[in-house]
This record gives C-alpha cells, sequence and structure tokens, in this order.
C-alpha cells in the first residue's frame, strides 16, 4: 500500500525496551500527529520512521518498500525540526538545494526546483539571505521548504512550530493545513500540543509510556477518547474526573460520589447495564450546564478568557470546572445548580482507565 | 572609582612597559653600530640609525663565508617556510578530520582514543624525543626535512584533534540529521558542512600551530640534521657562535627577524583569533 506502514515495530535502549510492537498504517495522504507528553516516545517513533535511529524488531514500509534497514536519504522523506536545523553557512536557497545537490542532480533543475518552491512557500526575496538574517518563521518556512523541495512520499515533522511564538505558530498552522490540503502528501508530525493535533490532524495517534493509547480522527478522539490518560491528556482545561457509581431513581440518573449526586440528563440507555459498579465519569467543562433544577454547587472561582468562562465548582465533594459564556457574572462563594450532560458524558473503568461507554 | 580607574590604568601601563621595554631595547640595539654599543648605555637610542646588522642577520657577511654560505638567516629561513607550511596543513588538516569523526560519528573505542589523545597533548616532547628518533630513523627520514615535517604532524594532530573535537560537538543533533536526510555521507557532511561551520576554529588552530612549528627549537634541532635546519636553529647558531667579538646588533636583528613572523601573523589575525577562542555553539 501507499503511505507509512509500521509492523511490530520494537526499540530497546541498552536491553530496556522502550516501545514494544507498534502497529500502526498511515494512509497515502493522511495528516497524522502523532500526540503525547514528553518521554512518551512519538519523537523516537518518527526518527525509526526517518531512519535516523535503527528499530530493535519489527519493519517499516514506505509506500509498499521495506525500507527498515535503508539509510535515510534513501527513503523518499524528508523532515522538518523544531530547531530549523537550517545549514548556518550556506544562504538560503543552497539550504534548500543541498538535498538534490547531494542526490547529484544537474544545476539548472536544482534552480529551478529551488525558485518554484520559493514561490510556493513566498520566500523568493530571501533566496540570498543567510539563515541568521531570518526571522524565526521565515527560518521555518526555510525548513519547510527545503522538504517540499525533494518530494517525497512522506513529510516529518518534529515539533516544528514550537520555537515560534503564539501568533506566528497559530499562522503557520493553517499555512501547514493549506499547503496539505493543496499538495495532498502523506504528512507525519509529531507535538506535545493538542491544539495543533486537533487542527491538523486526519488522524491523531495518542502515545504514552511508549505505547499506542487511541489512533483515531480528531474528533473520536477528543469525543469518544479510548481511556482516562486519552480524556485528560486531550482538551483544555481538561476533562473533570469524579470516581462514583451510576444510580437511577425513577426517570432521573445521578452519578453518586458519595459526597452528593450529580443528576445525569439525557443519559444513554445502555447505561442502565453499568448501575451500581464503580466507576469514573468524565465530563468535560462544556458538558456541564447550568440549571435550577440540578445539584447546588459553590462557585470557587471564575476565570474569564473573552470568548468564554471557565468557573471552578465545589460540588458534590469535588471540584469541577464548567464553561460558560461571558456574559453571565459569577460571584466567588455564590451557589449554582448544575446538571451534566449525559449524551456527551464518557464513562471509564476505575481500575485500568478504559472507557466503558460514551454518551 | 575615579582612583580605581588611575590605579588601573597605571597598572596596565607598568604592565605595558615591563613586556615592551625588551623588545624596544632589541630595536634600538640592533639600529646601532657596534662602537655605539661599546661606548653608550643600551637604554640610549641610537644616534645614527642604521639597517646595516639586519642586512647582515639576513645575508650574512660573505667576506667571511662559512662553507658555502654567508651565514646569514635567508637560507634557513626558506627552510622553515618549507617545514611550516606542509606541517601546518598537515596537522590541521589531519585534526579537523580526526576531531570531526571523533565528535559526530558514533564508532566503538572513540573515547578511548580520545583519551589517549588528551595523555599524549600532556606528555612533554622530551619524554618521547628518543623513541621518536628510533621510528623516523626507521622510515629512512631522519635529518630530513620530510622527517621534521612528520614529527611536527605527529605533536600537532593531538592538540588540532582536540580543539576540532570540542568544537563539532556543540554542533545541534538536529543539523546532522537533517544533512544525513539530505544525503551527506562522511566526508559531504565534513566538506559542505561542517568545515565551514569551522572557520573560527580553524583560523585559531593554524594560528597557534604555525606558532608551535615556527617557534620550535627542540624538534627542529634533533630531527632536521643540516639540510632541515629551521630558522631557530640557525639563531641559535648564530648567536651562540664563539668567533671574535660578539656582535650584539646583529644577534639583536636576527632575533627580531626570527620573531617577525609570528609577531605578523598574530597582529594581521588578531581580531580572527578572539573571535575564534570567543566562538561558542553554533545557534540552532
Amino acid at each position: 500500500m501507499n503511505g507509512v506502514e509500521l509492523r511490530n515495530v520494537t526499540k530497546a535502549y541498552a536491553g530496556i525496551t522502550v516501545m514494544e510492537n507498534i502497529n500502526l498504517e498511515i494512509a497515502d495522504g493522511d495528516f497524522l500527529v502523532l500526540l503525547g507528553p514528553s518521554g512518551c516516545g512519538k519523537s523516537t517513533l518518527l526518527n525509526m520512521i526517518a531512519g535516523l535511529e535503527p528499530v530493535t524488531g519489527g519493519a517499516i514500509d514506505i509506500n509498499g518498500r521495506d525500507v527498515t534497514a535503508l539509510e535515510p536519504d534513501e527513503r523518499d522523506i524528508a523532515m522538518v525540526f523544531q530547531s530549523y536545523a537550517l545549514y548556518p553557512t550556506m544562504s538560503v536557497r543552497k539550504n534548500i538545494g543541498f538535498g538534490l545537490k547531494m542526490a547529484g542532480m544537474p544545476k539548472p533543475e536544482i534552480e529551478e526546483r529551488v525558485n518554484e518552491v520559493a514561490e510556493l512557500l513566498q520566500i523568493t526575496p530571501l533566496l540570498d539571505r543567510k539563515p541568521s538574517q531570518l526571522s524565526g518563521g521565515q527560518q521555518q518556512r526555510v525548513a519547510i521548504g527545503r522538504a517540499l523541495v525533494r518530494e517525497p512520499a512522506v513529510f516529518l515533522f518534529d515539533e516544528p512550530l514550537s520555537n515560534l511564538d503564539a501568533k506566528l505558530r497559530a499562522d503557520m498552522r493553517i499555512e501547514l493545513k493549506r499547503l496539505h490540503e493543496r499538495l495532498g502528501r502523506t504528512i507525519v508530525y509529531v507535538t506535545h500540543d493538542q491544539i495543533e493535533a486537533m487542527t491538523l490532524a486526519t488522524k491523531v495517534v495518542v502515545l504514552d509510556r511508549g505505547s499506542i493509547q487511541q489512533a483515531d480522527t480528531p474528533e473520536n478522539v477528543y469525543r469518544r477518547p479510548a481511556n482516562r490518560f486519552v480524556a485528560s491528556f486531550v482538551g483544555a482545561p481538561t476533562m473533570n474526573f469524579v470516581d462514583g457509581t451510576l444510580a437511577r431513581d425513577g426517570d432521573q440518573v445521578f452519578f453518586d460520589t458519595g459526597n452528593g449526586k450529580l443528576p445525569l440528563v439525557d443519559v444513554p440507555a445502555e447505561a442502565n447495564d453499568l448501575v451500581g459498579r464503580p466507576m469514573t465519569l468524565g465530563a468535560r467543562p462544556e458538558h456541564l450546564m447550568f440549571d435550577d433544577a440540578g445539584i447546588s454547587a459553590r462557585v470557587v472561582l471564575a476565570e474569564p478568557t473573552g470568548p468564554d468562562q471557565y468557573v471552578r465548582l465545589a460540588v458534590a465533594g469535588a471540584e469541577m470546572t464548567a464553561r460558560s459564556g461571558p456574559e453571565q457574572a459569577f460571584k466567588s462563594g455564590s451557589d449554582i445548580g448544575v446538571v451534566i450532560d449525559g449524551a456527551r458524558m464518557s464513562l471509564f473503568d476505575v481500575e485500568n482507565g478504559k472507557a466503558l461507554l460514551h454518551g | 572609582m575615579r582612583y580605581n580607574r588611575w590605579a588601573l590604568y597605571g597598572l596596565l601601563c607598568l604592565a605595558a612597559i615591563m613586556i615592551m621595554a625588551p623588545v624596544f631595547i632589541m630595536i634600538s640595539t640592533s639600529l646601532k653600530s657596534m662602537d655605539e654599543i661599546r661606548n653608550g648605555s643600551i637604554f640610549t637610542l641610537p644616534a645614527d640609525p642604521s639597517f646595516a646588522a639586519w642586512r647582515k642577520a639576513w645575508f650574512g657577511d660573505c667576506t667571511q663565508t662559512l662553507g658555502e654560505k654567508c651565514g646569514g638567516l635567508s637560507s634557513s629561513f626558506m627552510t622553515s617556510v618549507q617545514i611550516v607550511i606542509p606541517a601546518l596543513f598537515l596537522s590541521v588538516g589531519l585534526g579537523a578530520v580526526t576531531g570531526y569523526s571523533l565528535a559526530v560519528w558514533k564508532m566503538k573505542g572513540a573515547n578511548v582514543m580520545f583519551a589517549a589523545l588528551l595523555v599524549g597533548m600532556f606528555i612533554p616532547p622530551q619524554v618521547t624525543l628518543y623513541p621518536l628518533i628510533i621510528m623516523i630513523r626507521e622510515l629512512g627520514i631522519f635529518g630530513s626535512i620530510p622527517g621534521l615535517i612528520l614529527v611536527h604532524v605527529i605533536w600537532g594532530v593531538a592538540f588540532t584533534t582536540m580543539m576540532f573535537r570540542n568544537f563539532f560537538k556543540t554542533v545541534p543533533q538536529d543539523l546532522l540529521k537533517a544533512a544525513r536526510i539530505d544525503g551527506a555521507g562522511f566526508w559531504r557532511l565534513f566538506w559542505h558542512v561542517m568545515l565551514p561551520l569551522s572557520l573560527p576554529i580553524l583560523g585559531v588552530a593554524m594560528i597557534l600551530q604555525f606558532t608551535y612549528i615556527w617557534n620550535d627549537f627542540l624538534l627542529g634541532l634533533t630531527f632536521g640534521g643540516r639540510s632541515g635546519q629551521p630558522m631557530t636553529v640557525a639563531l641559535n647558531n648564530l648567536v651562540g657562535s664563539q668567533f671574535g667579538e660578539k656582535e650584539y646588533n646583529v644577534d639583536m636583528a636576527a632575533t627580531m627577524l626570527t620573531a617577525l613572523p609570528t609577531l605578523a601573523v598574530y597582529l594581521l589575525s588578531g581580531r580572527l583569533f578572539v573571535r575564534g577562542i570567543a566562538a561558542g555553539a553554533v545557534k540552532g
């Protein structure tokens, strides 16, 4: 198949296995984001695809060709680094053309392709400058140009936007997405920033401690997290978690924390099977709704962010965050009624954290 | 505050005078005639400055020939140049390549080899002089310019390797990864990426090696033989010769002539030298 396939990839350092039996299919044209906290193995995985680090076991295919034993330059890949990694002594033109020159392409052809890419990225006026004369955003553009010019089967991005300031990061994010939609190339992109993952990816792979927690569309990773780790890692502010049991009182379903009963509305029918079993309720801030008929919650603190407000609530013996519009005024210490949207909540096993049910 | 400043300038001036006084006396004496030297103080300025002593030091005095030469330093200057140029480029070039391979390419035993090089650097040359003589003799180039060049390269390469290795260690990993992905192998990574990066260090290594080799006396005396006699050895012969009257003006001029090339290198490359010393990690 076209794209990238990892088959039972294992990685060990000095006899200690850090990754075991990673299986992953990246379809042709996918924008796959490897997401996880630092040390989760996402960069190691990317380096193994690039051929910069050898695999201990398993195999990697790129466009149907087993590249496990090949050098990075023979794998038909290109990579963009967090630190840009431009050659400091070369002009932008030479930086972009270096890979082609190493591949032995004739000069006029290199010139033509460099110009084409520069045009595409709007860096033509910068071609004769040195990297040190460029801003961070311009440097990153050049680094992307250096990858584009090789027209590889797969683009690898290693946290490419992490060194940019917030505004520029948002701009470059849009540009990357546009570039992907325009060129339709396969991209593997490493980041710890879930916003990047959600906005850019066609498929997100959440990693933790060297193993894949979930591989799915961004919508599903957010909406139907496979376990508590994914649920807590994706989403900001983070999902609220409360331990307790599902309880039923006539038509009304509650989540009983032992210190109070959180009313759930629009609970799916499957939840009936889980009544009485100890579990963890996961509810994102936008799934807490203010309703006078609900349980009484005390406002601890309100954080206005501009478009939204995040309200810390003390409720049923736990602290939870709720989202609200900017209009409503919350007074610290006042009480307010709260219900939880059962149609969008998640329930997790207390022991292993696996998702039991998504509303 | 102001008094501190004066004290500082005073101290600096004192240090400058202490260092420059001998140089001043040398230059002044070299411009005097022997009569003036015999009858005056060494601190007085030359009454009638003349470059006669400098000419004699350089070309020699062909009325009292020593063998086929006239005894001047000009011929040994050329010998020194013949020794320094190849020894300089070989020791710096080799050091750049070995330093690069030790820093960038993870090979087995690299650390052990680097440690051995370091130890080699701290052993005084006198200790290994005799084994080195045997080695060079067995190679059949003892007492010749190539033999002396080889010894200088052997001695220099430990130092230059360390300099380049330490510099290349500061090159960011991502840059090396990028070059690997671009398909640059051992030599092309070295030539296109690493060597251009190391220009400041290259400059410093060249300057220091030039100075060491040019100023060397012991190795030149031991390994050069008659045909490979560098300027320092010739200077010693000239100054130390016991025939007739001691010609202080010629001795001073000859010493200045011998020191001039290294002085010129420092003066011309001072800025580069400081920049190289201060060159830290490459910005990512």
